[in-house]
């Protein structure tokens, strides 16, 4: 790529603003007894050192699980005791057992934050880069532009505890579309063993694979490629759960730790649908137990059957792209204890698709950040929030011109309207609609950002406004779900016809 | 939606030059800060609370008001706005209050008064020759020139992260420097003058402004083979601009004038008792005129040649500001130093007035007399490195030449400014911001020497 300058800027650009961002409080700042993520991902570091791992998931006088347990997959903890090695050697008061509890110091600060910035260095910046100069058909001047809009997504930013994960993920998706599916599908398997959510990405991966298998022809090819890539995901697996393979109590355990069922519908406030159902509703407390997560269940698989079975059907790198979307917004919206910060997981397919629909995805990574208000809020981040925001959208607006991309054809809803058409011929005003839409969703979300930074909440309704904030992002999930799912169903013709299938 | 789209479109890349660095220049507003904050607190009290008379007799903090009268009106007029942040930073007994909103109301009004310095970048911009660029954005010297000032590295991390209020001097300076290319040279010699009674630092490059001032637009014309015709004098100009000069001085100083202040304000503006060197060194002649003096002494206490009874006990790498004696060679006076400066800008004084080259030559003048003062002059700060690299940057888009010499000089301009900032967060960031921003220049040089190497004929 002859603009290797432009897109080294656009990566320290990135760095610099990751970095200034992190000068900033960290969530749980000065805040005992219980302090926030940041003492979690220290007190992992100080569980995974100092105890033998046979002890790491169980509860006992030296890993008390109340006190932020560990509650994600093996290399997760793997991860922490690496960083726990790096901090021994800087300074063990940072992970000495029980004594390091609440240790809130400068240099401890500043370790974590490196720790993090080179995590996102390693894995997830190359991934972004490496994804934008393999996208198809557009110039080199576009690549870097949409290196620059991805690297500057306010979520990632503001919420920097490491995004491994997504970095696999990414690293998953650039593999399995570029035909490496093998290296695909091991770094998808490194994803979920770092944190279970990463299941919410994994049916696509199933169906996209399956359905190059089929096509490749179940009795030759796709036989051996079935056959491989089972092997890999196996191996994978027996790889990282090695250490807690040797007792079936050991394997329990740490399932148990990972999908705590008994932990209930929702927690807390988030933009899902059974929170916001709950306003109306109180089905937490009307439904019994067992009876929530099989509603839940069911409702998570219908939204996303659709698309999972054309893609399973009609493999094709686009479609693969669109169904991560559709997917993960259905898991986030209709499954079982999803956190607000799990809206990530469905922001990252969403800036993969940003070069494809750039409207609707500013869009949606817009009402994504907004609907973590109330989080960031929380964690005293909001100039660097209204900072990153303008940034991102000045950043898309002038690389894409996405005010000029509102027709019907540029939002890819082209064959929709023309089916609707057959019946109401005079549906003609979908372009229209959508831009209005766009303009009151941005008047609410700024007047509900300045509601809330400004006024008091009501006595009898301290949550208001996270409520509030919870409830329009929720209504916007679910037209983002629609569009996303009108997109790949009305996606036959012109998918086939298409030069972007590999 | 369209008129929208158009008004972000259209490829209005300044304007989005300028916004990024704002937007960076907000998430900066949470870093380290030094002992500067303290000091424009504390100015701030001052021109609030006290009369007019009593400003530069104030004494209760350290850091008195150094700077000259416009300076302190323009702390006046920012009190009046402070008030509504946070009262109590108005208290001048309020030592090293530095509250939240005290914070953020200081970071603003730097952020803010840098729309001085945009616009000055603006009015350059439209006095570079952009014809023989390629068609690429990134390769316009216009666009080169504006990421070279806008996203100045250095002015980023003294504006603001050490703290200080260059942003909008610079401005000032850059818009002189521009109406002077523009042939408005009133304005030009107006604008300097007024920034000469913000900031006194700037007569480092006053000989450059009188010498070009005097020998072009005094006389209004040359003879053929462009040496100085007497009989062109204009009286009419000279006097027009000593009018402005005056006029501009007796709006500072007359108040204090006629308050028989002055003495006592020159002796706050020209602190001579404040020693050869900053506590932190400027990396100038006289830093390495000191390292010698302390290797001579270290050697000649080891070879028995120095007495150690003779030799004094403070030493001048302890970071204090005093006035100190050498051992071994002879000592610095404030005189020295002066007659040095005035050796070193006396080659480029003599180019300007006999062999005048337009503002091109001016500008050269400057850069070199901001060079010299920096090197030899008395009590010099790190920071006065910017005096010379910014305006470096207008020269180093035009020729190739320029550019070679500009990426050396403002990489190790940067470089020195390192000490500056010396919590470690702050430093990475640095390193994060320095190395973008010399990357960013690099491939900019690099792009518009090529261009120049291919288009422009040899010699111009």
């Amino acid at each position: 790529m002859e603009k290797w300058h432009l897109m080294t800027i656009v990566v320290l650009i990135g760095l610099t603003v990751r970095w200034t961002v992190s000068l900033n409080s960290y969530s749980g700042a000065g805040k005992p007894p219980m302090f926030g993520d940041y003492e979690a991902q220290r007190h992992w570091q100080e569980i995974t050192f100092n105890l033998p791992i046979k002890q790491w998931y169980f509860n006992s006088s030296d890993n008390n699980l109340q006190y932020w347990g560990l509650d994600y997959p093996p290399l997760t903890a793997y991860h922490s005791l690496l960083c726990a090695y790096v901090a021994k050697f800087i300074n063990p008061d940072w992970i000495a057992l029980h004594t390091s509890r609440g240790y809130e110091s400068q240099a401890h600060k500043l370790f974590m934050r490196t720790t993090v910035l080179i995590a996102d260095l390693l894995i997830y910046i190359p991934a972004v880069v490496l994804y934008c100069c393999c996208l198809k058909e557009i110039s080199t001047k576009k690549k870097v532009a949409n290196a620059l809009c991805i690297l500057l997504y306010p979520g990632l930013i503001l919420i920097d505890y490491g995004h491994f994960h997504l970095g696999f993920a990414l690293w998953g998706v650039l593999g399995v579309s570029c035909d490496w599916d093998l290296l695909g599908s091991l770094a998808f398997c490194l994803a979920i063993n770092y944190k279970q959510m990463e299941l919410y990405h994994s049916l696509p991966f199933f169906c996209f694979l399956l359905g190059k298998c089929f096509k490749k022809g179940l009795k030759g090819k796709g036989f051996v490629l079935l056959i491989k890539l089972a092997c890999t995901v196996v191996a994978s697996f027996i790889l990282c759960w090695l250490p807690f393979c040797t007792e079936r109590e050991q394997t329990l355990q740490v399932l148990r730790r990972l999908f705590p069922v008994d932990r209930g519908l929702f927690e807390d406030k988030v933009a899902n649908i059974w929170c916001s159902f709950s306003i109306f509703l109180k089905i937490k407390e009307i439904l019994p137990h067992h009876f929530q997560i099989i509603i839940s269940f069911c409702f998570t698989f219908l939204s996303l059957l659709p698309a999972c079975v054309k893609l399973t059907l009609q493999p094709s790198s686009k479609g693969f792209r669109f169904t991560l979307v559709s997917c993960a917004l259905s898991f986030f919206l209709f499954s079982f204890q999803v956190h607000e910060k799990s809206i990530l997981l469905v922001s990252l397919p969403v800036c993969l698709v940003l070069s494809e629909i750039p409207f609707m995805s500013t869009w949606f990574l817009l009402v994504s950040t907004f609907s973590m208000l109330p989080l960031l809020l929380k964690d005293e981040l909001l100039m660097p929030l209204v900072v990153t925001t303008i940034a991102f959208f000045i950043a898309c607006a002038t690389s894409f011109s996405i005010f000029e991309k509102t027709s019907e054809e540029e939002l890819q809803l082209k064959s929709f309207s023309l089916s609707v058409r057959k019946y109401l011929p005079c549906f003609t005003f979908l372009s229209r609609i959508i831009q209005y839409l766009f303009l009151i969703s941005v008047i609410t979300m700024v007047l509900l950002t300045l509601i809330t930074v400004t006024l008091d909440p009501p006595q009898k309704l301290p949550d208001l406004f996270s409520v509030l904030v919870c409830f329009v992002s929720c209504l916007h999930f679910l037209f983002f779900l629609v569009y996303f799912n009108i997109i790949i169903m009305w996606d036959s013709k012109s998918g086939r016809n298409q030069k972007k299938i590999n | 939606m369209a008129a929208l789209g158009i008004a972000m479109g259209g490829g209005n890349w300044f304007s989005a030059l300028a916004l990024g660095v704002t937007l960076l220049k907000c998430l900066l507003i949470p870093t380290y800060h030094s002992t500067d904050f303290e000091v424009h607190r504390n100015w701030l009290a001052i021109t609030h609370s006290l009369p007019v008379s009593q400003w530069y007799y104030e004494a209760t903090s350290e850091w008195t008001l150094d700077y000259p009268p416009f300076f302190a009106w323009f702390e006046y007029a920012l009190s009046h706005v402070a008030k509504y942040f946070d009262q109590e930073m108005l208290n001048v007994r309020n030592l090293n209050y530095s509250s939240s909103r005290t914070l953020l109301f200081q970071r603003f009004s730097v952020i803010f008064t840098d729309a001085l310095f945009v616009y000055a970048v603006h009015e350059c911009c439209k006095c570079i020759d952009g014809k023989k660029a390629g068609k690429e954005l990134t390769e316009k010297p216009k666009f080169i020139l504006s990421v070279l000032l806008l996203w100045n590295f250095g002015l980023l991390i003294v504006d603001h992260i050490h703290f200080q209020y260059n942003g909008f001097l610079f401005g000032l300076m850059l818009l002189s420097i521009a109406r002077l290319f523009q042939k408005r040279h009133m304005e030009g010699a107006f604008l300097f003058a007024v920034l000469l009674h913000f900031k006194h630092i700037y007569l480092y490059v006053a000989p450059a402004y009188g010498v070009y001032l005097l020998r072009s637009y005094c006389f209004t014309a040359n003879k053929p083979d462009g040496s100085i015709r007497w009989n062109s004098f204009s009286f009419v100009r000279v006097i027009s601009l000593g009018l402005i000069v005056f006029l501009v001085s007796a709006l500072s100083l007359g108040p204090f004038l006629a308050l028989n202040q002055l003495p006592q304000v020159l002796s706050r503006l020209f602190p001579f008792k404040r020693g050869l060197c900053h506590a932190y060194w400027a990396p100038n002649f006289w830093a390495l005129y000191n390292a010698l003096d302390k290797v001579l002494s270290i050697i000649g206490l080891e070879l028995k040649l120095l007495d150690p009874n003779k030799i004094p006990k403070a030493s001048m790498t302890s970071g204090l500001v005093q006035q100190f004696q050498h051992t071994v060679l002879p000592s610095v006076t404030p005189l020295a130093t002066l007659i040095c400066t005035l050796i070193a800008i006396l080659p480029s004084v003599f180019c300007l007035w006999f062999k005048p080259q337009g503002p091109r030559g001016f500008l050269r003048c400057l850069i070199l007399c901001a060079l010299s003062s920096f090197l030899f002059g008395w009590h010099v700060h790190e920071k006065a490195i910017l005096l010379a690299v910014l305006p470096m940057s207008l020269l180093s888009v035009g020729k190739a030449g320029d550019a070679s010499i500009f990426l050396i000089l403002t990489t190790t301009g940067h470089y020195s400014l390192f000490p500056l900032l010396f919590t470690a967060p702050e430093k990475k960031n640095l390193f994060l911001i320095g190395w973008k921003l010399s990357t960013s220049l690099a491939w900019g040089l690099w792009k518009s020497s090529v261009n120049l190497y291919s288009l422009s004929p040899p010699g111009s």
